[in-house]
């Protein structure tokens, strides 16, 4: 029994040179151990992993699905990729099989670590720690993913914002990023960020783009998951929304006036016109009519 | 005023256009360090309201006050809303720094008619310049043109902006005159065509191989208000689809028609069922990525409107069983396209699979087909629908029961 444990840090290299190894010395699925960094190694395993050695071809499906399944939260993922590359070998089809459950349980377990980064991209608040006025200014964040995502969705983040200093801290890894160098720690507890102003200004923000007469709580739900709300500054504003909303739908509807009869005249009356109004210049000052 | 009591009033003016997209613009990013924000094809909806809608730019009006009267907007000029303008600085310092904190995608502004089309067009452009410019923001820039600002100012916005809309606000020639007095179906047409031609224009290279800027990339869009004209979805996809040919547009937006504060008599009490906007899309979807022709969908509507109970396309299928059930392991992708509960990501992995493999109706599972919706139209390894395909209920089946009744 070979044992393996790969690191919080660098797993998709770790795990990558790892199954190399394995794979180049024809080690079968069910004599390795793949474990998280914190577990007890299993009584009667060597703890020992294997050099990479020689030249390996994998499809490059393959290995861009690994890419994503080894940040999963399940702590079997790095069994179920070799398990699957194991089988690769002498099935190489077996990458476009869409039909095989081995395959098909990667693959969810792909979709759900892409998921998991695109609400990263999403939901991740910065507030500003920094002096506004320094040359790079500093913004830091609290984040809690579900799955182990904060390290490939980093270099999204150093991307999009090339002119300030931030970071991502959760509770499993924290992303550091200074002139541009992306550095990655351990995970930290919860910090006291300072207040941010604008967020003040981002919930009114949130509050008055929603429109009351559409209410539609469930489908906010199932793009913005709850479990995302705590960490949202303008989830606050959620209930009272919601909650108000038939009200103010009503008051608007009551509010308005009846429909004039003149109004199908008017149609009538342009059309049988014609379109004599077709491209008259509109009078730019002409004031203020009031109903009546 | 304070920056939040404007940022209040125009935001609400802003929320009834529909359009939050900041998807398909041209990559960027500013990893070099010299300026903030990226753009990596698709857009991020960074939160959801609770409307349901994405929630991607910070969409605004730059003023509220304008001097039209169009009767189903809340800006019109006969309106009591509360009324605000920001400055140019404002809107800068907005949009930086909710971008900083990772709120928004970028800034999608409009504006009400203040002083003169020109005059207006040409502050949204100052706004975006600035940012473009000074404060080398790299995110996304909607704006929506005036449809009668002067041509070099279209030109100087297209080069800023990723996207350009112009809406034709309403699905005949004939609302729009009733209900947008002062504009003109016409000029929004040719303000679209210069649109669609600077594009094209951007598009070709010089006699040196020299690529000129590119010209709004992400496209232009425009937006129907549906339901407060009595135009039927005959009516408003047909003009649609020629919104898409003769303009290539990239989206048409369709916004059911909502109640607004101080609503003009002129418009109908009632909003359309929000059913209705949502089987506009999924027509104009069909239209667009499934080869559906416009009188295929339009043949099965009732007195020109979509059937508001089932799907445009399990419509079709209902209307056209002989065409059913399909075979997975043989139909060509075009057949399998018209399959209810197959979408396009459907029919490409069945295509795929079926070429190693005899596909099975638990394969069609996993591949992710909506089976429940497909099973009488589809014969699959271990599956036929026998008799379900011709039978007379097979409606009813899919159609929400109706409304219980109750004692009285
Ligand atoms: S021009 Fe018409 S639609 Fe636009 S803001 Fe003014 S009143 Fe509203």
């Amino acid at each position: 029994m070979y044992h393996v444990v790969i690191p919080k840090i660098g797993a998709a290299t770790a795990w990558r040179t790892a199954a190399r190894g394995f794979l180049a010395a024809q080690i079968p699925p069910h004599e390795i151990c793949w474990q998280e960094p914190g577990t007890a190694p299993e009584l009667f395993a060597h703890t020992q992993a294997l050099p990479p050695t020689g030249d390996i071809k994998v499809s490059r499906r393959f290995v861009a699905m690994a890419n994503s399944v080894v940040w999963h939260r399940d702590r079997d993922r790095f069994a179920h990729l070799y398990g699957f590359l194991w089988r690769l070998r002498d099935a190489p089809h077996l990458i476009g099989d869409h039909g095989d459950p081995h395959l098909a349980r990667l693959r969810r377990m792909e979709k759900n670590v892409h998921r998991c980064q695109h609400k990263m991209k999403a939901f991740v608040r910065f507030r500003e720690i920094g002096d506004p006025e320094a040359p790079r200014r500093s913004f830091a964040a609290w984040f809690e993913p579900t799955h182990h995502t904060v390290e490939p969705t980093a270099s999204f983040f150093a991307r999009r914002f090339g002119d300030m200093d931030w970071r991502i801290i959760t509770p499993d890894k924290t992303a550091i990023c200074v002139d541009g160098v992306v550095s990655f720690s351990a995970g930290q507890a919860r910090p006291d960020l300072p207040e941010d102003a604008h967020e003040d200004l981002w919930i009114a923000y949130f509050e008055n783009i929603f429109n009351p007469a559409r209410l539609k709580v469930s489908a906010m739900c199932s793009e913005m998951p709850k479990k995302y709300w705590k960490n949202l500054p303008e989830a606050v504003a959620i209930p009272n929304l919601v909650k108000t909303a038939p009200e103010r739908a009503e008051k608007m509807a009551r509010a308005a006036p009846t429909l004039p009869p003149l109004r199908a005249e008017r149609m009538k009356e342009r059309l049988a016109q014609g379109n004599a109004t077709d491209g008259a210049l509109p009078s730019q000052t002409s004031a203020p009519r009031q109903r009546k | 005023m304070t920056v939040k009591r404007k940022l209040e009033i125009l935001s609400d003016a802003a929320k009834y256009d529909a359009s939050c997209a900041s998807s398909g613009s041209s990559k960027r990013d500013s990893r070099d360090g010299k300026g903030l924000g990226s753009n990596e094809g698709s857009g991020i909806c960074h939160a959801y309201a609770p409307d349901g809608r994405c929630i991607s730019l910070l969409k605004i009006l730059m003023t509220n006050f304008c001097v039209y009267d169009c009767s189903y907007c809340v800006n019109r000029v006969s309106s009591n809303v509360p009324r605000a303008r920001f400055t140019v600085d404002e809107v800068v310092d907005l949009t930086i720094n909710f971008y900083r904190r990772n709120y928004i995608e970028g800034l999608f502004l409009s504006s009400g008619i203040i002083r003169s089309p020109d005059a207006t067009m040409a502050d949204m452009v100052r706004i975006a310049r600035r940012l473009r410019k000074e404060e080398s923001f790299r995110g996304y820039i909607h704006l929506k043109t005036i449809p009668d600002a002067a041509p070099e100012l279209i030109a100087e916005a297209g080069l800023l902006a990723d996207r350009l809309s112009i809406n034709v606000e309403l699905p005949t020639d004939a609302a729009v005159e009733a209900y947008a007095p002062e504009k003109s179906p016409e000029q929004i047409r040719g303000a679209m065509a210069d649109v669609r031609h600077r594009k094209d224009a951007a598009q070709d290279r010089s006699h040196r191989g020299r690529r000129p800027p590119r010209f709004a990339p992400a496209g232009q869009s425009t937006q129907m208000i549906i339901g407060a004209d009595g135009a039927t979805d005959k009516t408003i996809l047909g003009r649609s689809t020629r919104l898409y040919g003769d303009y290539k547009l990239k989206r048409v937006y369709y916004s059911a028609f909502s109640p607004i504060p101080d609503s003009s008599a002129k418009l109908p009490l009632i909003s359309p069922p929000l059913q209705r906007e949502h089987r506009l899309y999924q027509a104009d979807w069909l239209l667009r990525f499934y080869g559906f022709e416009l009188d295929e969908i339009t043949s099965t509507t009732r007195d020109g409107n979509l059937d508001l109970a089932v799907d445009p396309k399990l419509a079709w299928a209902l209307e056209h069983r002989a065409l059913f059930p399909v075979d997975v392991n043989k139909a060509p992708k075009e057949l399998l396209l018209r399959v209810p509960g197959f979408g396009v990501k459907t029919a490409k992995r069945i295509v795929s699979t079926r070429r190693h493999c005899y596909l099975r109706y638990d394969h069609l599972l996993r591949i992710g087909g909506a089976m429940k919706k497909a099973q009488p139209f589809i014969v699959a390894g271990g599956w036929s629908p026998g008799s379900l395909t011709d039978s007379a209920c097979l409606r009813a089946r899919f159609a929400p029961s109706p409304e219980q009744l109750t004692l009285f």
